[in-house]
Order: C-alpha cells, then structure tokens, then sequence
C-alpha cells in the first residue's frame, strides 16, 4: 500500500533560514557587494538584488582527506582504447587525468567561487544594517505593497482583541433561549423557597415531599445551567477586517547637491546613501515617485543622476541658487496642490558669505509653504563631527538654517559623517507625528 | 530489449501524455506495486509519495535530502550552489529523493511528466525502498522507523541551545563536528540504539550528573600525593577510556574536558546522523544498481502487459540511457566509474549468468551459473552484500570488458601511470581486486584514531594516522580540521602519521 501526499502547497523557503545563516558568515564580501551597488546603481534601484562572489576558501569546511602527494594508490578505470598491462602512462601535468576527475586538485582548490543574487530583502537588510535601523523600520520599509484594515462583517474566527462583544452576547442570548437555560433569578427564587422551607422546624409530610421535589428541582437547574454554558465558544464572533490596498499619491523628491571642490568621493558617498534611503521611504508611501536631481556651484542646473554625483566641476559655492532652480522646477512641473513634494539637500555647509540669509529668505518666504518636508544634511568630516558637538556650534550656512527650523517644524538638518549617522536624519524627518506643512 | 514484444495488447495503457493526475498516479502506483511484489517479490517498506515542487526539491536536496534538518550555513551554502547552477541550467535536478525510512518516502517533483512518475516510482519507491528494507547495513546499523522523530528532534533541541546559548555558539560547536563527521561512525561495532524516549532521558541524567561533578576525570589527576597509586588510578582512567578509539566524535563526546552537557549532546546528533548515513556511502552502487534494475524490469514488465504505451516507455527508457551513461576515460565529462551504469550492468549480467551461462561463467561463478532463479540470486546479493564486496563477489570478467576497464597504479613521486591489469585474461582478478578496494571506505577515509590522552600531564590529546601506501593526510585540511578538534577537545591535539 501506498499514499500519496500533495506537498506542494506546504510553506516554501524551508532553506531560508540557512541561506541566511550562509549570509551571515559571508558577510564581508555580501557588504562590499551592496555598497558596490550603492555606490554604482541609480537611486530608483539601488534595491534590487545584487550579484555576489565569495571566494571559495572563505566557506571551506574542512576534512581529514587524503593527499595526493605522496604515496601510491591504485585506480580503476573504463574505457581502455589500447593500453596492455605493463604500460606506462605519462602524467598530465596537474590534476588532469581521468580518474582523478572531480578531486583532481588539493586542498579543495578544486571548488568553484561562489557566485549568487541577493534578493531585494536580503539587499536591504545589509544596505540597512549600515544605517542602523530600528528592526521595526526595516520590517515596515520591507513592505511594499501598503495595504489598510477595512471592516468586513464577522468571522468565527480572529485573536482576541477583535471579539465582538455586542455580536457575541447577542448569539450567546439566543441559543440560550433556545435552549431554555435557567436563569439565574428563577434559581435565586427556588433557593429562597427551598429555605423558607429548610427553617420550618417541624415539617408536615406534604412540606416534606415539597422540599425534596424542590431539591430535585433545583439539582436539575444547576445541572442544565452547567450543561448549556452562558457563553459558549461557538457564539463568538469577531470583527472581521479586509486588507485593502491603500491608495497613495504622486512625489517628488528633489535632490540639491553642492558640487563645489570640497565635496569629495566620501561627501558624495554618503549623500548617495542619504537619498537612498529617503527615496527607499519614499516610494513606500507614494505610488509613484520623481527624482529631479539639482547640482550647484556658483550656479545651479538640474542634471541627471550620473552627473549629479560623477560629474566633476569646481567653483564658488552660491547654495541659494539651487532653492533658486528648486523653485522654477516645483513651479514648472510639481504643483503643490497636486504633488508631494520633498527635498533633500547634501553640502558642506560651506557657503558664499552672506548668501545664507537668502537662503533663508527663499525658504521662508516660498519652499517650506509649499514642500512636505526639507531635509538638509550637513556632510562633515568624522575629526571635525567630534567638535561641532552642539547644535549651535557651525559656520554661516548651519547658523542660518538653524532659525528655519525652528520656524518650520517640517524642516530637519543633521550632521553626517558617517553612514551610521544618516538614519537619525530620518527619525527626524519620519518618527516624529506628521505635521501641517503650511503651519508655521 | 523485451520492450519490442509485439504481444497482443490485453489491456488499456494507464495514461496517453505527459499530464499526471493524483488519480493516473494512483493506479499507475497500483500496477507497478503488483509487478515488484508477486513477480520480482520485493519485500518493501509501505511508501508515501510526496509530491514537491522544484523549489522544494532544492531546499531537501541542500539538507542532505532529509525533510528535516537542524538548521546550519552549509545547508545554506549548498542551497546557493544548487540554485545558482540550477538557475544556470549546468545542473538538473534530480527526480526523486528517497528516504531511508519507515514509511519510505519518494519526493517526486511536480515538473516531472507522468512516464517520469512512473519511472521515479518503480525506482525510488520499490527499488530504493526494497534494498533500505533487505540490505543488511541498513538492517544492522539504521532505524528507518525512527529517524524522522529522531531528526525533529535533533531540529529542536539545536533551535533550543540557539535559543539559549546563541547561534554563533552552536555554529561552532557544529562546524567543529561537521568537520569530524566521517570520523564520527563506528565502523565495526555497533551500540545498542536506545529509543527516542531513553535517549531523552540519558541526555537528563547525563545534564544532572555533569552538573554535580565537574568531570571528575581530572579531579584527582593534579594529586600528586601517591605516585603509585596515581599510576595506577591513571591506567584504570585511560582504560575506561577505551583507547584506542576511532570514533572521534564519540570520544569527545563523552571524555572531552571542556564541553559542556548541550555540547556534548550537539555532537552526539551529529553522530548519529554520521552513522544513519554511513550505510548510503558504502552501498551506492549497489543501491543505485538496485533501484535502476527494478525500475527497468518494472516498466518493461508493464509495457509487455500493455499498461505503458510506446511513447512512454520511450520517454523513461531515453532518461534511464542518460542516468546509465559512461563516458571513456578520457572524455572531459568522466568522473569515475557511473554507480548506475555499473551497478545496473553487474546486476543485469548476474542475470545473464542464472539464465545463460557461458563455459567461462561456470568457471567464475560456480554457485549460481545457470541457477535460472535469478531473482532469489539478486535478492540475496541485495541483501547480504555492499558494494566492496558486492564488486569482489560478482564483478565478471564479462562486465569489466563490456566497460573495457583498466587497473593502473600510480606512484605519486613517478611521472607516469603504471597500467597494472586490462580486462583480459591476466587482468581480471586485478582489476576486480582494485576496484572493490576502491570502494572500500575503510580505506577510502583517513583511519585515525585516539591513541593516547596524558592526564597528569597538559591534557594533550595524542591522534594516530595510519598510513596505509605511504599516503599522508592533506596538510591544510589537516591543519584547519585539527583546529576544529582542539576547539572540542580544549587542550592541545597532537596527531602523528605512522606507516601500517
């Protein structure tokens, strides 16, 4: 006798959690992969799943084998054309010959590289894993597909934070009835005339017999009250919720970079993940996103992300010339009343003198009305983040932008300098309660 | 080939096409069961046939082909490597895994066609199924009925120490035993198999005893107070040690002075999975043999009876030729002798012998040449042999020329191959000789051993490895396994290579 079982729709994945284990241990090279991308790949999918190389001898396992480096041994092998017993065979010249085959090399040189794609959470997990990120975050960005509860009717089943009562109460009445269940006043009656009864001191006959029939009576009561429970799991009822998909709205998201010679490879680097991450936010809570990339020297032009980040271009620093072109392009293309839009800004903080105030003057007066949010970085160097401990402490430009934040609440600014600085920029910008954009 | 018997068709095939259904399936399983039990009179465990998907075929392929397993990186590892060459398509999956169980479980993948089905059921579910049964290894040294509670078990009890000590803990304590698996076996003597429930209850008693004495091997070691007496109490120590020791695993396991009791339990899991498995790596070719024989006799026996149509005993018979496929020596594509092809060729020329002897099988094979019941002669073979011995009883001079093979020894410091014997008159028994000592996994493997342990002295474990033809061990892979041993072991470990 046989059986046959359909496993197919059993829970899939059951290696997960070792490949994830082979993750771990090959952690190094699965981080120089993923900074790799970060570093190489544009902003829109710097998440998707990487290809990653693991030299061999990093994952060995070892064994007690046998060398073959000395001794002899002999072999048998198939196929013989026209040796005769007695023959001698030159050796190839390393590992090669027949029967050595799949062992041909010593010391496991033999295995391949490893080579295999990251999937997208995979990815992300080592992308984050930089940052700093609070599990729930990463669990929360994972996510793509937002979907809400909506109220559905109810169900038989659910955890028990969802119990209905009203509906349950109402069932468990019902089926009471139905099955006449004594109630708790009719048994209180019969106890109070049975010991009416009980303190006559000398019975008749008649009370007696009226006393044990009561006695039966209310035996039978109470055996029926535990019999048909007052609330019985099957009148349960819980509410019941349908995951809809939320509806979500367009973005933009502005990136302004000061170009200027002072930002190197490792400024540029750490705004790249910087707005990587924020378009990673971003695109979980809007449908669709833009990216419009703004690059400023002495003047500001809006570029296309391989220049933005590897274009070379040194000048003077005028910073307001790029809220200037943010301004033409929000109002050229991304009405506020129909986009939301955010914008990001990375520098030095170096600035032309006396250029900040018009900075200040140009957010005030016209982007923090109409932007979700303003996030400005202030990319410094790890010796110099140790002194400009406080918040008060910076040149001109930190100065300036100080009195816009305390104006605006939609508006953050942080020091980075390095990447594990750059996830509390994003507590500022996301963890805090959503805030009128227009209040001041 | 039977297989063009033009016999009037007595019977409807059972399916036209490639679809499967859970029914065709069924009845398919019906007919096959009939031909293995009342004609080749195979003697099976009751199957359960499990139906996967590829993926699924990955994950059980990547765990050693068991559907349970704790949970480590080189599962993961060998996962990756899998996947990525499945992905490529350098690699194909196979059809089926089979479990050395009671019930046996056959995994059969969905993508497979329905004279696949077939073809992976006669194989796995009778071939494999009837040898795990017969074969007296796996009589002798497994526990088909128990192994998938004992591996759920294994699977939890290591989740509870990563709960309780952290992964990275248990990682080590494993990686350090995946190591020694292959010297984690007995070879020649077999411990009673305690039940799950015993087991459970001496990994208790064991827990409570260690806690009370901390090892009470070394606590009188460092009392110098009798010198004779320590002596003496220092020989009756080393003899309950049971020097020398191949077992590695289990030594350690029981004498090592640093582990502590879940560790100790890690290894013997590790063990225990070592020794269910040491069974497969000595039988392959007979087991594969087996299987392929069964399943070529099966289909053949359905087509004849009608219930295969052409089309499909063509499909099974095209992947039953690439399974057996030999490439010569010096084909980029050979790899060793194919354990199917061989086992199949000797089993279906033990056949030929029963049947149609030749003057010179009557001289090789008295017993059995032209003993026409072939089958009981097969059976007996299956079940009483592995495949060292399996090649020194009936490998033929007939089947070493059908694959032309050669004997050559090679002498690692000569520039050349020495040609020792080729399947003529002279060659046979060296041939024969050679090659069952190829498959002799007591040779195969390293023999080392525990040969002394100072206890008075720094705790140093001394291991033993017997050269057998002057071949030495593999230096880095020594080193690094060693590293691992000492993390077990906790003093230094000493290993010295002796010529037998």
């Amino acid at each position: 006798m046989g059986h046959f079982v359909d496993r197919r729709l059993n829970p899939k994945d059951k290696s997960l959690g070792n490949r994830r284990r082979f993750l771990k241990r090959v952690r190094n090279h699965v981080k120089k992969a993923v900074d790799e991308a970060v570093r190489t790949r544009e902003i829109a999918d710097a998440d998707r799943g990487e290809q990653v190389i693991v030299p061999a001898d990093s994952i060995a396992e070892p064994n007690f084998r046998h060398s073959r480096k000395a001794g002899t041994r002999d072999y048998v092998s198939s196929g013989n054309k026209s040796f005769r017993a007695g023959d001698r065979i030159k050796k190839p010249p390393a590992g090669g010959a027949g029967e050595s085959g799949k062992q041909g090399s010593d010391g496991g040189e033999g295995e391949d590289e490893f080579l295999f794609v990251l999937s997208r959470d995979e990815f992300l997990d080592i992308f984050f894993e930089d940052m700093e990120l609070p599990n729930l975050v990463k669990r929360g960005l994972k996510q793509i597909e937002v979907t809400k509860p909506y109220r559905a009717g109810f169900s038989v089943t659910g955890s028990p934070s969802n119990i209905n009562v009203e509906r349950t109460m109402r069932n468990a009445l019902g089926r009471r009835l139905a099955l006449k269940r004594p109630k708790d006043a009719e048994i209180r009656a019969l106890r109070e005339e049975i010991f009416r009864l009980e303190k006559v001191s000398r019975p008749t006959k008649k009370q007696r017999n009226e006393l044990s029939t009561l006695h039966d009576l209310l035996e039978d009561l109470l055996k029926r009250q535990k019999v048909i429970s007052y609330i019985d799991p099957l009148d349960v009822r819980y509410n019941y919720f349908e995951q809809r998909p939320e509806p979500r709205e367009r973005a933009v998201m502005i990136c302004l970079m000061d170009v200027s010679a002072s930002m190197g490879e490792r400024e540029k680097d750490l705004a790249k993940r910087f707005f990587v991450l924020l378009h990673l936010f971003l695109s979980r809570r809007y449908k669709s996103i833009d990216l419009v990339f703004v690059r400023h020297t002495h003047n500001a032009q809006e570029v296309d992300e391989e220049t933005f980040f590897y274009a070379r271009e040194t000048g003077g620093t005028v910073v307001s010339t790029a809220l200037v072109e943010a301004q033409r392009v929000i109002e050229e293309r991304y009405p506020p009343s129909e986009w939301n839009i955010y914008i990001a800004q990375a520098s030095d903080g170096e600035n032309y003198s006396g250029d900040s105030k018009k900075c200040v003057e140009i957010l005030n007066e016209n982007l923090m009305r109409n932007c979700q949010y303003f996030a400005y970085v202030e990319i410094v160097e790890e010796a110099e983040a140790e002194f400009l401990n406080s918040e008060e402490n910076g040149i001109e430009l930190w100065r300036e932008y100080r009195r816009v934040a305390s104006r605006w609440p939609n508006f953050a600014m942080k020091r980075i300098s390095r990447p594990a600085d750059i996830y509390p920029v994003f507590r500022e910008l996301f963890a805090k309660k959503p805030v009128d954009a227009h209040g001041s | 080939m039977p297989m063009a018997a033009r016999t009037a068709r007595k019977k409807k095939p059972l399916f036209d096409g490639a679809d499967w259904t859970f029914d065709t399936l069924r009845q398919t399983y019906d007919a096959i069961e009939k031909v293995a039990h009342s004609d080749l009179k195979l003697d099976t465990y009751t199957n359960q046939i499990e139906i996967i998907s590829s993926e699924q075929m990955l994950d059980a392929y990547s765990s050693i082909g068991m559907p349970l397993m704790y949970r480590h990186w080189s599962f993961g590892k060998h996962f990756v490597s899998n996947e990525v060459h499945y992905r490529k398509g350098a690699m194909g999956l196979a059809y089926e895994i089979v479990i050395n169980s009671d019930p046996c479980i056959s995994y059969c993948m969905e993508e497979n066609t329905m004279a696949m089905q077939t073809l992976v059921m006669a194989h796995a579910a009778f071939g494999h199924n009837h040898f795990f049964k017969n074969n007296h290894l796996f009589r002798q040294w497994t526990d088909a009925a128990g192994i998938l509670d004992y591996l759920e078990y294994a699977r939890s009890y290591i989740s509870q120490c990563e709960e309780r000590h952290g992964v990275s803990e248990v990682e080590r304590i494993l990686d350090a035993a995946h190591a020694l698996m292959p010297h984690g076996v007995f070879r020649y003597r077999r411990p009673r198999q305690p039940s799950l429930r015993e087991e459970e209850e001496r990994r208790r008693e064991r827990r409570e005893h260690e806690e009370r004495t901390v090892n009470y091997l070394w606590n009188s070691a460092t009392d110098p107070a009798d010198t004779a007496r320590a002596d003496a109490g220092m020989r009756e120590r080393k003899r309950e040690l049971h020097l020398p020791e191949e077992n590695l695993l289990y030594f350690l396991e029981h004498y090592s002075p640093v582990l502590r009791p879940w560790q100790r339990e890690v290894l013997r899991i590790v063990r225990n999975i070592a020794q269910y498995f040491y069974p497969q790596k000595q039988t392959k070719l007979m087991n594969e043999g087996c299987a392929t024989f069964v399943h070529f006799h099966i289909v053949n026996a359905m087509h004849e009876k009608g219930l295969l149509t052409d089309g499909a005993l063509l499909e099974i018979l095209h992947s039953h030729t690439n399974v057996l496929f030999q490439p010569d020596f010096d084909d980029p594509r050979f790899s060793g002798i194919n354990p199917y092809a061989l086992g199949f060729a000797m089993m279906r020329d033990i056949r030929r012998i029963c049947e149609e002897p030749t003057p010179e099988d009557h001289e090789w094979f008295p017993e059995i040449a032209g003993a026409k019941d072939w089958k009981n002669v097969l059976k007996e073979a299956w079940a009483n042999y592995r495949d060292e011995s399996f090649i020194q009883q009936f490998l033929s001079p007939s089947v070493i020329r059908q694959f032309r093979m050669f004997a050559i020894a090679d002498k690692a410091e000569d520039p050349f191959y020495t040609v020792t014997g080729i399947h003529d008159e002279r060659g046979f028994r060296k041939v024969r000789d050679a090659f069952a000592q190829n498959h002799d996994l007591s040779t195969l493997e390293p023999y080392i051993q525990v040969v002394d342990v100072d206890l008075l002295g720094d705790r140093q474990l001394m291991l033993q490895h017997t050269k057998r033809n002057g071949v030495p061990l593999e230096e880095d892979q020594k080193i690094a396994t060693l590293e691992h041993l000492e993390r077990l072991w906790g003093f230094e470990v000493k290993l010295e290579e002796i010529v037998s």
